[in-house]
């Protein structure tokens, strides 16, 4: 069985939710015409990324009736999509939602929000507490979001591979560092590498969706990327401008990578549980928890 | 002269990427305060050259006004190297000389006892360097009223690192295009942006006074200084493994104080917290915002 998956590289407006939904319901209904299972848009594609004392005013639930009337611009369609989630108790969250039919069937708050060199976020967004994987029925089957950052720790990928992701999404809102020397080509070549060893790992495909544009004195790269569960790239944006990118995805791939690297059937999680109690306890000099003889 | 293949390297930069990147921040700049015209002063060196064709690519040379701000001690290279560059770019220039208003301004510093100390010699040469230099930023301010256009810096990132800028003068702009160009890096930028080869060549002149090189006046090569500056601020390398990498200590250590001493020149000014939210403390915003265009 195939499906299809587009990369709608777009570049936000800062602060602008008016304007930047009005522009993804452009890019999901030029994106319909080629008929895709799924479109996926970058990390608060509705927000714009450097908002500081925005959020409050920014945020919204992640019920909110403009997320729902996106989706039914085209309901056969699924979409995953950032924001800035106001929950109901008023924590501000850097989200990921997946939406179909104006139902929200996924969603994920970023769990690491960078906050060292040029990142801030932890200074205006507060962190994600779950890894999960939501299932949206054939043919995509079982989807594991995360935004940018949480993709730099492979326990995240990892995790939602393990909890059954027949796809992993990542949305991102990346900047440039040192565009057009050797160290910006090496930040662009460590994103593919880790996405390259993820879906190997994983033995699952990989949708990666990097905003464009400029904020202040930043520039974000684009790069979007779909690749297949063997690490193969199948689908590639450019850098530094808007596009829309669609591949294809067939899921008996997924089958038989799965049965000829049978690496999530063969991990062992048991010892890898054991042996992070033990590293825990112990990083916070505390008594080992119970193990088994030796 | 040691062997340079033995020092450190010097910053590196491949131009089409850095310009596409600059340029694109140069248009979300306009688009984001709502103007359409930028102004800047043309002196007939490298920095302002470079960023006269940056600007002119980013919003066309009909909308982009050259000041040339002569002094009466300003060299004639100075003004026939600002020309070529006009020429070049077919866009609007004018000539506004700085004499008249300098001269009153002049007269009130002091003239030195003789014979005067060097140090003495020298902070007048700086006073009167920055009356020139904030004179043709009231010109530029007041062109870029008169032309509706924002006025583009002519920083560079060794300038703004070594301080060797006037506040409130040369350094005053709406945004700065080169600012993270180190001046070694400049070269090949301009060159790639077809600045005339006489301004791309010629050695650095703030043109303060006659016979003045940026070089002769700092003491020091841009070569080392870049080299120095790269290692100490890019890659994070302490005095002691700079000096291990080949290059003079005197030369890294007053390059490490330099940096530390003028970094009041790159920021803003302490507030003095006495309310329940401050500007630049806890009152944060990013600067080109919903609400900030005209």
């Amino acid at each position: 069985m195939e499906y299809r998956i587009a990369l709608a590289q777009v570049a936000p407006r800062l602060g602008e939710v008016d304007a930047n939904f009005e522009m993804l319901a452009d890019r999901l209904n030029a994106a319909a015409r080629d008929r895709p299972n799924l479109v996926v848009f970058p990390e608060l594609a509705l927000t714009g990324y450097l908002l500081q004392d925005l959020v409050p005013e920014v945020a919204m639930s992640a019920a909110d009736p403009r997320l729902i009337a996106l989706s039914r611009e085209a309901p056969d369609i699924l979409i995953a999509v950032g924001f800035v989630e106001e929950t109901d108790d008023h924590r501000y969250a850097n989200s990921a939602a997946l939406l179909r039919a104006g139902e929200v069937i996924g969603l994920h708050r970023k769990v690491y929000l960078p906050t060292y060199g040029l990142f801030d976020e932890g200074r205006f967004t507060r962190p994600g507490e779950r890894v999960r994987t939501h299932e949206v029925g054939p043919p995509v089957g079982r989807i594991g979001l995360s935004v940018c950052e949480d993709f730099w720790h492979a326990s995240l990928p990892m995790l939602q591979a393990l909890d059954g992701a027949s796809l992993l999404v990542n949305i991102a809102a990346g900047p440039s560092r040192a565009p057009g020397s050797a160290a910006g080509l090496a930040a662009i070549a460590g994103w593919h590498k880790m996405q390259d060893t993820y879906a190997l790992l994983g033995t699952v495909p990989i949708a990666f969706c990097n905003r464009v544009g400029n904020e202040e004195g930043l520039t974000f790269w684009g790069g979007s990327r779909l690749l297949a569960a063997d690490g193969s790239t199948l689908a590639e944006a450019p850098l530094w401008e808007e596009a829309l990118v669609i591949g294809t995805i067939e899921t008996d791939d997924l089958r038989m990578q799965r049965y000829g690297l049978p690496l999530l059937a063969d991990e062992r999680m048991e010892l890898t549980r054991r042996e992070l109690d033990r590293i825990i306890a112990e990083r916070a000099g505390l008594p080992a928890p119970l193990q088994e003889p030796v | 002269m040691s062997d340079t293949r033995a020092l450190p390297p010097l910053p590196e930069i491949e131009p089409r990427q850095a310009v596409e990147v600059i340029v694109g921040f140069i248009r979300g700049q306009v688009v984001q305060t709502g103007f359409e015209r930028l102004v800047i002063g043309l002196s007939g060196g490298v920095d302002s050259a470079t960023v006269a064709f940056l600007c002119a690519r980013a919003v066309g040379a009909d909308n982009l006004l050259a000041v040339r701000m002569p002094f009466r001690t300003s060299s004639e290279a100075s003004e026939t190297d600002a020309l070529r560059v006009v020429d070049a770019l077919g866009c609007r220039t004018e000539r506004v000389d700085i004499t008249p208003m300098v001269e009153p301004m002049l007269a009130l510093i002091d003239a030195p006892e003789q014979p005067a100390a060097a140090d003495v010699l020298n902070v007048l040469n700086v006073r009167r360097g920055n009356v020139m230099a904030r004179q043709r930023m009231i010109v530029i301010y007041d062109r870029s009223a008169a032309f509706d256009a924002l006025v583009a810096g002519t920083s560079n990132k060794t300038e703004a690192l070594v301080g060797y800028g006037t506040l409130h003068g040369d350094m005053a702009a709406a945004f700065a295009p080169i600012g993270d160009l180190y001046k070694t890096q400049l070269r090949g930028v301009a060159r790639h942006l077809g600045v005339p080869e006489e301004v791309v060549a010629k050695p650095p002149s703030a043109d303060l006074w006659p016979g003045q090189t940026d070089e002769g006046e700092l003491g020091r090569s841009y070569d080392l200084l870049d080299r120095a500056l790269f290692a100490l601020v890019d890659r994070r390398w302490t005095v002691d493994r700079c000096v291990a990498a080949g290059l003079d200590r005197e030369l890294v250590e007053w390059v490490a104080a330099r940096i530390a001493r003028m970094e009041f020149k790159r920021q803003q000014p302490p507030v003095a917290k006495v309310s329940l939210r401050t500007p630049g403390i806890d009152h944060l915003y990013p600067r080109r915002r919903p609400g900030s265009r005209r």
